[in-house]
Formats: C-alpha cells, structure tokens, sequence
C-alpha cells in the first residue's frame, strides 16, 4: 500500500468521525465549524486523488470544493446565525448515547450494502465507497434527530458533502458540468434556507420546527 | 437545426424568467408571463412536429436527446405550462383584491414560474443523466418558495417540509446517479460521456448488473419522492394544499411526471442490464401501494386542495404500476394516463381555484352550490371529477380500463386490489363534490372574470382522447412505449 492510499484512507477515516461529532454536537456555531472542516477534509482528499491519478479536473473541483464548502457555505451560515442572534443557541438532544449507537448500526449497514460495489472498485479508492455512504446516511440521522432549523440544514450540507465523497471515490469525479451544477444547486438551497430561516421566525418568532408540526391529516 | 429549436425551447422560459425578474411588478406582467408561457409551446410544437418527422436526435454535443418518449412530455408540460399562466391571470389579480398577495410576491411568483418551466424542461430533455439531476433540484428550488407565498404559518410548514424531504430525497436519487456512473465508467471509460443516456442505451447490456440494482434502489425512492410515491408522499398533500392554486396545478399535472420520466430512463437502463424484472416489481409495488394508501386516505379530507393532492398520488401510483408491468400495451396505457391525468387534473385546480375563492374557504364542508352561483365553474369542476374518475368517455376511462385488463392478464391478484381502491376513490371523491356543485350556495361573486377556457379545453382533450384517438398520436404513443420496452 502506497503512502497515498493510506493518506486517503486517513482522511476518509477522519470524515466518519467528523460526521460522528456533529451527530452528537449540540452548540450551532461550533456544528458549523465542524461542516467547515469537514469541507477541508474533503477538499484535501479530492486534491490527493488529482495528484496520485493525475486527472487534471478534480483539481479544479478541489478548489471549487475548497472555495464552496470551506469558504463560502460556512461564512454565509455564520453571518446568519448571528444575524438570527441564534449563535450561542445550545440544542436539546435527547439520548445521545442511542443516536450514537443507531449511528453505528447505519455505519454497519452502509459498509454491508456497499461490500459488492467495493469488490469491484479498482485502483487506490477501493473501500471508500462504503464510508462515503455511512457519512450520507448519518448525516440523514442527524436531520431526523434535530428539532432546529439551522441544524438540520447543516445536515442537509454535509450530507451533499457524503454524496461529493462518493463521487470522487468511487468514481474519480463527476463530468465538470454536472459539478458545476451541483454546486450551482447547493448554493442556491443555502440562500433560500437563509430567506426561510427569516420567515420561520418571523411567523412562529422561533427556529424550532416543532411549531411547524401542525399539517396532519386527521 | 435541432440545435436552433431545443434552444428555442429552452432560452424563452430562461428568458421569460429574466424579463419577469425585472418588469414583474409592473401591470401587465401577468400577460408578459402568458406570452413567454405561449412562445414556449410554439417552441414545443415546432420540435415536436421535428422529431416525429425524422426521430429521435441528439444536440448540443450530445448534451440534450429528444425522442418520442420525452418530446410527447415536453409538448404536454409547455401546454399546460401555458394555460395554467391563462388561468393564474384572474386568479392572481383576485388574491391581490382580497390582499392575500402583495405586488413583490407576486413579482417573484411571475418570474419563478418561467424558472420553473425552464428546469423541468431541462430536466426532461437532458441527455447527461447528471444534468437530470440538477435541472430536478432546480425544479425543486424554484418551487418551494411558491408554496410559501402566502407566508401563512400552514404554507410556511408544507414549503418547509417540500424542501427538506425533497432535498432528502433527491440527495439520494445523487447517490444512485454515481453508482450509475461508477458502473458506466467500467464500459465506457472516463470522461463525458459516461452519463449519457445515450451511450448508456447502448451498452446497457455490458453494465455490473449488482451495481445497477444498487443505482435503481437510490433512484427510485429518491425521483419518488418526488413522484409522489407512499411512503414518501408526506410533503405531497401539503405543498398542494397550501401553495397558490395554479402552483398546485403545475406540481400536480407536471413535476411528477417529469421525475417519473427520470425514473423511466433509469428503469430502461436497469432492465438492459439485469435482463430480469426486478425493477418493474418494485415499480409496482410502490404503485401499488401509493394506489390503495392513497384511496384509503380520500375519504377523511376535509381540505379540497389536499382531496385531489390524494388523488394525484392514487393516479401516479397507478401510472407506475403500469410502467412496472411492462410491456407494450401496459406502456402505451401508462403513457396516455399521464397524458390525460397531467390535463384532468390541472383542469380540476383551476376550477377549484376559482370556485375556492368564491366560496372564500378550501373546507368542502362550507363550499356549496357552485351551479347556482357560477354555472361554468360548477360544471368545470362536476366534469373535471367525473373525468378524473375514470367515466366513459372521458380518455381516463380508456386508459384506466387499458391498466386493469393487463394486470388482469399479467397479475390476475392485483386486480381486486385495483379495483376496490378505485372504487374507494371513486365513492369519496363523488360524495364530496357533489353537495358542492349542486344545492343552494353562499358563495359571491369576484370582481375579475375567472378564465374558464383551459378548464374546458383541457376537458375536451380528455373527451376527444376518450372518444377517438387519432392514428397517428396512437402511433407516437406505439413508439414511445417501444422505446421504453
């Protein structure tokens, strides 16, 4: 095994954990910190596949993903949550020991449903495959357990974060116009939650969604 | 020039988009939304009449593929497209008199609505099944601030819910599209054209048949959730009840289709690889349990928006059914049903748009006697619900009777299934319209005059599909269910 498989295999390491820590991060601001340097993991794991497979076009979403998620997306969460005052806001979670361990069975599930593409990925990506999908699916879990907008949104970010992970690892990147638009996509989204955000609370004069449960049918 | 006619196509939504951005306060804006909404069609029209002519063809360097298959859902969603802009012209002006909508919503409500002409036809036309993707999260986006346009507590939720579980949802349909193209990469090798469908088509045969299944899995359930299919149908019923009604018609009539189209172009691609039918039972079991959840839930609405929401799922449950059955005849039905399902149902909301706003409620129990007060109105929405129904000679009927007898032929069990839930529906929908059609009435009159004419064309449509279909769209539909196999 090269040292750059084994760089890559550190760094897809330190994204599961990453996604761990914001399953069970309750303070806002510091579960944005979090995206952000899940966002530089990335980044960094995208640059070393460039280089040890020389494809000159994920350089390039390298950047974008440097610029997008590691500059942007967070500076823009940031400058919300202090506009909405909900910057020191701490969450309630209610049994982070069990989300922990539900968070475990995801990640058996995912390296399980993952094990027969893993067997026919080749080359130095092998294996990551199931590690992309256990951080989109915990991200998924981090959305059902949150009761606050921002937080959820935050999930719903590093969950596009998994799914970019997938993409560069198992297949060594998406055509360039197909990223572009992804991140085209994602940035918009981030905008409209903002502009959401201002609305919730300006008809319910709160962030909980647990106001916003009232649609039933009964 | 296919180049020249896609880009016509496409450019005058993109363009309606832009203009509307900019004049959209102004007076005449909602006519300037129904011009760009009607040069669309023509667009549509003029390809259309093109590939029937000479075929399927690929452009903008194999970028965009039209064939008989998407130029048909093309044709319909421009269509629609325009007469929904027809009918929000007076239905708009009228929530502004009643102060329900202000100038700057209305603004946005104008230009998002070319936006999101332009993404669904992006997203139907596109060739790179990465580009689908996009153009359906496009679709999505610009949505789901018109479902909370009137920035009500209810409507803010259902966007709300809209955005996240779609969001959800279309992330996963992400995942499937990479395995599809770690899988195709394999074939076809690096680079572009490893999601075209195209070349995909033809190699399909040669695609690791176990990353496929994997791919079609996270595709399904995640175009579904936007299709509509149960379980995944919980956002369904509220953005539909809570949007402005002509928001209502378009999701209902076109988003749904389109993201089924998504699902058709994945299940081609499957089928080819696999070689068995494990796509299509899972087509059909969603369906079919989007069909029975669907009618069990029709009889507890209270809410007349979100009864015919119900009714959406019920009919692109049974859309997908048939799509799963397979088969020439099963396709052809699934095609037409989409067709005159797309056409009854946004004639349904437009008529229930106006008769809402008469009434000045959505809770049937207080909307009564329409006849009296508006004949046209009354019978729109009486005819729309026996066409939607299944009644002969409405095109449904033809349709509908098309999807039993195969499943009677095919799958002889789902056939009571089928026909207790349309029963089910049919028992709920007609006792609920009926008082409201017929009786006395406490409704008033609106001071601009509702635009009836889409109502009854598109019902007429549906009448003339039911009574005659002419040889050659009998012909088209032949084709494009041979291309969907």
């Amino acid at each position: 095994m090269s040292y750059t498989v084994q760089f890559i295999n550190l760094l897809a390491a330190i994204l599961l954990l990453i996604s761990f820590a914001m399953l069970s991060q309750r303070r806002i601001l510091s579960l944005i910190n979090l995206f952000a340097w899940q966002g530089l993991v990335l980044s960094v794991s995208t640059f070393v596949v460039a280089y040890s497979t020389a494809q000159q076009h994920l350089y390039f979403s390298a950047a974008l993903t440097l610029l997008l998620k590691v500059l942007v997306l967070p500076w823009l969460l940031h400058r919300l949550i202090r506009k909405l005052n909900v910057r020191w806001d701490v969450e309630t979670l209610i049994n982070i020991p069990a989300t922990m361990l539900a968070g475990i069975a995801l990640v058996i599930f995912a390296f399980n449903l993952a094990a027969p593409i893993s067997q026919l990925a080749e080359g130095i990506t092998r294996g990551l495959i199931g590690i992309a999908l256990a951080s989109v699916l915990l991200s998924l879990l981090m959305m059902l357990t949150r009761r606050k907008a921002v937080t959820q949104v935050v999930g719903f970010l590093a969950m596009e974060n998994g799914l970019f992970f997938a993409a560069t690892s198992a297949t060594h990147g998406m055509p360039l116009v197909v990223e572009l638009g992804i991140a085209l996509d994602v940035l918009v989204a981030t905008f409209i939650f903002g502009i959401f955000f201002f609305q919730i609370r300006e008809t319910f004069d709160s962030l909980d969604i647990t106001h916003m449960e009232k649609l039933k049918d009964d | 020039m296919i180049d020249l006619q896609l880009l016509a196509l496409l450019l005058t939504p993109l363009l309606g988009g832009g203009l509307l951005a900019v004049f959209g306060s102004r007076r005449w804006a909602a006519e300037l939304n129904a011009l760009m909404s009607f040069l669309t069609f023509a667009a549509s029209v003029a390809l259309t009449l093109r590939v029937v002519e000479a075929g399927p063809q690929v452009a903008f360097g194999e970028q965009f593929f039209i064939d008989q298959f998407n130029v048909f859902l093309v044709a319909l969603t421009a269509f629609i497209a325009f007469t929904t802009s027809l009918f929000s012209r007076p239905y708009m002006r009228v929530e502004q008199d009643h102060g329900r909508l202000s100038t700057p919503m209305l603004h946005l409500y104008y230009s998002m609505y070319q936006l999101f002409t332009f993404a669904m036809l992006v997203a139907l036309s596109a060739n790179n099944m990465g580009i689908v993707w996009v153009a359906m999260e496009a679709a999505t986006l610009t949505t789901v601030l018109l479902v909370s346009l009137y920035r009500t507590p209810a409507s803010l939720e259902a966007a709300w819910k809209y955005f996240i579980l779609c969001g959800v949802g279309i992330a996963l349909a992400l995942f499937g599209t990479i395995l599809l193209y770690f899988a195709a990469e394999r074939v076809l090798g690096q680079g572009g054209t490893a999601l075209l469908w195209t070349h995909l088509n033809e190699v399909k045969g040669e695609l690791e048949p176990t990353v496929l299944k994997l791919a079609f899995i996270f595709l399904l359930v995640g175009y579904g959730t936007k299709i509509g299919l149960v379980p995944l149908h919980s956002w369904l019923p509220d953005a539909h009840a809570e949007g402005p009604t002509p928001v209502s018609a378009v999701l209902s009539g076109l988003l749904l289709n389109v993201a089924l189209c998504a699902v058709m172009r994945s299940k081609v691609l499957v089928d080819g690889s696999l070689g068995t039918h494990f796509a299509g039972n899972l087509m059909m079991g969603f369906g079919l349990l989007s069909v029975v959840v669907a009618a069990l839930f029709l009889s507890r609405q209270k809410d007349i928006k979100r009864m015919f929401a119900y009714s959406s799922i019920e009919h692109m449950g049974l859309i997908t059914f048939a799509f799963g059955m397979g088969g020439k005849v099963a396709t052809f039905a699934a095609l037409l049903h989409m067709t005159v399902h797309s056409l009854t149902k946004s004639a349904i909301f437009f008529a229930v748009g106006h008769a809402v706003q008469k009434a000045g409620t959505q809770q049937m129990d207080n909307i009564r006697g329409m006849l009296q007060i508006s004949p046209t109105v009354g019978w729109g929405l009486m005819l729309g619900t026996f066409a939607i129904l299944g009644m002969p000679p409405f095109g449904v009927f033809a349709s509908e009777f098309l999807i039993i007898t195969t499943a009677m032929h095919d799958y002889p069990w789902t056939t009571p299934i089928l026909l207790i839930a349309l029963g089910m529906a049919f028992a709920a929908i007609f006792g609920k319209v009926q008082p409201m059609v017929f009786g006395e009435t406490t409704a008033k009159p609106l001071p601009h005059p509702p635009a009836l004419l889409p109502v009854f064309a598109h019902l007429l449509l549906v009448l003339i599909l039911g009574l005659y279909m002419p040889p050659y769209l009998a012909d088209w539909y032949r084709q494009a269910a041979a291309l969907l196999g």
